[in-house]
């Protein structure tokens, strides 16, 4: 069973939704490669999307957007995008085809370890002043920086008094990453960036080997609490000391990471901090004056008082 | 040649791979600092590559060389490079990026930036191709060319890497097959009225 946290409308029609809505086609500019045609289609589809299964993908950023569309047309051996939009209408599972192609991106245990590093040293001293910790992990996808970041504070000696909130609009990746299970082959290339991420301990002792997988230590889940949310979608559902969010602003458009970046300031405690990818930043946003900037290379910021 | 390659671009894309710092620094080493058509450059890297890659590009050429943030206006004069580990496509006006799966085994992929260029910009590409070791940007200059744009190989018996300028070259009717020498000039060509 998922668990719904308040304000999530998986699939209820939220307030101001109506086919009126703007779509992306409008908001981003002229496509001079692309026909008017294709991008009718496309606006179609994405509304059936919307209209059926309640995932908003209209205001995606369009260029990735397309990329992925076209793959699924591909996967689906279909030439138009009106007959996906047929297909995705009348059989579920190739919604659920499409949304893996949508959930797609690249995580890893401490990918960027300049940044948990810098995490370590620049943030952790401060989330130890208070009594408790609460993280929110927007976009987990299938877990792994979460449990990177359970490591990290159980090392930092933080875990106990942190609660952290994993949400992801995807309930298959959710239910991987409950699972904690990952490829056993990634394992050395995680080891490396622990290390050099600033990990005291060795990297093995936190998981349990079976055949091809490897199995994380149960305890590093204990306070997390894995949930379905929808950033395009869904509203604020609490304070946080501490909002990571990397690379998944990068797939949507400009007006919508404007309302997720108002999500975050309304989800932040005065001064709580806001992680964002290694190439992402607030500088070519309004919400850049909400925020002052801890680590600039790192892209860590801290919310104005 | 036909009355579509006569556009005048509004954009102009890059892809390197292997020898490619060389080979784009002989591209854009030539041109006046005031060039003023944005460039996007794909180079393939490493995944956790801190090179500087952009500082060194930075000083080999009179234009300003910057990495690539999400987002990112495009203006000109203006180099934009790919970072490590990301792709970079185009919107009209800016760069955007992905961290999905790498196309034709590279993240940044060449015909990831080459298609969204076409995609965003049609007729008004002009794609250049350079030095390396696999496939990567034949098919993105093919469908550059086929949006009607304006498509630049580097010659094959003068590149470091034969192989991806070659395999352009099989994939796409392109206009030009230069001497990296000639393409800041064939780039001026284009480039002003």
């Amino acid at each position: 069973m998922d668990t719904k946290l308040p304000g999530s409308y998986a699939r209820a029609t939220p307030p101001g939704a109506s086919a009126g809505a703007v779509s992306a086609a409008h908001l981003d500019g002229e496509y001079a490669g692309v026909t008017a045609l294709e991008r009718l289609e496309i606006d179609l589809l994405l509304d059936a999307v919307y209209r059926q299964y309640g995932h908003d993908f209209r205001s995606y950023a369009f260029p990735s957007l397309r990329r992925r569309l076209r793959k699924r047309l591909e996967g689906e051996a279909l030439t138009t995008f009106t007959a996906l939009t047929d297909r995705l209408l009348h059989d579920p599972e190739s919604m659920n085809r499409l949304l893996r192609d949508m959930s797609v991106s690249v995580t890893g245990m401490f990918r960027d370890p300049t940044f948990f590093l810098a995490l370590r040293q620049n943030v952790v001293p401060i989330l130890r002043t208070y009594p408790f910790v609460r993280i929110w992990h927007a976009g987990c996808s299938t877990g792994e920086e979460v449990y990177a970041l359970a490591i990290l504070l159980e090392e930092e000696g933080l875990y106990d008094r942190s609660r952290i909130y994993a949400t992801d609009m995807s309930a298959d990746a959710l239910d991987k990453a409950k699972a904690g299970i990952f490829p056993l082959s990634r394992m050395r290339e995680y080891t490396v960036s622990y290390l050099r991420a600033g990990g005291t301990r060795s990297f093995s002792e936190y998981y349990t080997a079976n055949y091809d997988a490897a199995l994380f230590e149960p305890r590093l889940k204990r306070n997390v609490l894995f949930a379905q949310h929808n950033l395009a979608t869904d509203t604020s559902f609490s304070e946080f000391n501490l909002i990571l969010c990397r690379n998944v602003l990068i797939y949507f458009n400009r007006s919508l990471k404007e309302r997720v970046y108002e999500l975050f300031a309304h989800s932040l405690g005065p001064l709580g901090f806001l992680c964002l990818g290694h190439r992402e930043s607030l500088r070519f946003t309004p919400a850049e004056a909400e925020y002052e900037e801890l680590d600039a290379k790192e892209r860590i910021y801290r919310r104005r008082r | 040649m036909s009355a579509l390659s006569s556009t005048r671009p509004e954009i102009i894309v890059v892809g390197a791979s292997a020898g490619g710092l060389h080979a784009v620094e002989q591209v854009l080493g030539p041109l006046p600092f005031s060039f003023p058509v944005p460039i996007v450059v794909v180079q393939h890297r490493a995944r956790e590559s801190t090179d500087g890659y952009a500082a060194v590009l930075g000083e080999r050429t009179p234009l300003p060389v910057c990495e690539i943030e999400d987002g990112e206006p495009l203006r000109a004069p203006g180099v934009y490079v790919a970072p490590p580990d990301y792709h970079v496509l185009v919107e009209p006006g800016r760069v955007v990026l992905s961290v999905d799966e790498p196309v034709s085994y590279s993240r940044p992929s060449i015909d990831v930036l080459f298609e969204s260029a076409a995609d965003a910009y049609g007729a008004s590409v002009c794609a250049v191709l350079l030095t390396g070791a696999n496939a990567d940007g034949a098919r993105g200059l093919a469908r550059v060319k086929a949006a009607g744009g304006y498509a630049i190989v580097q010659d094959p018996s003068t590149a470091e890497s034969p192989e991806m300028p070659t395999a352009g070259i099989a994939m796409a009717p392109v206009d030009r097959v230069l001497t990296l020498d000639r393409i800041a000039r064939e780039l001026l060509r284009r480039a002003l009225p």
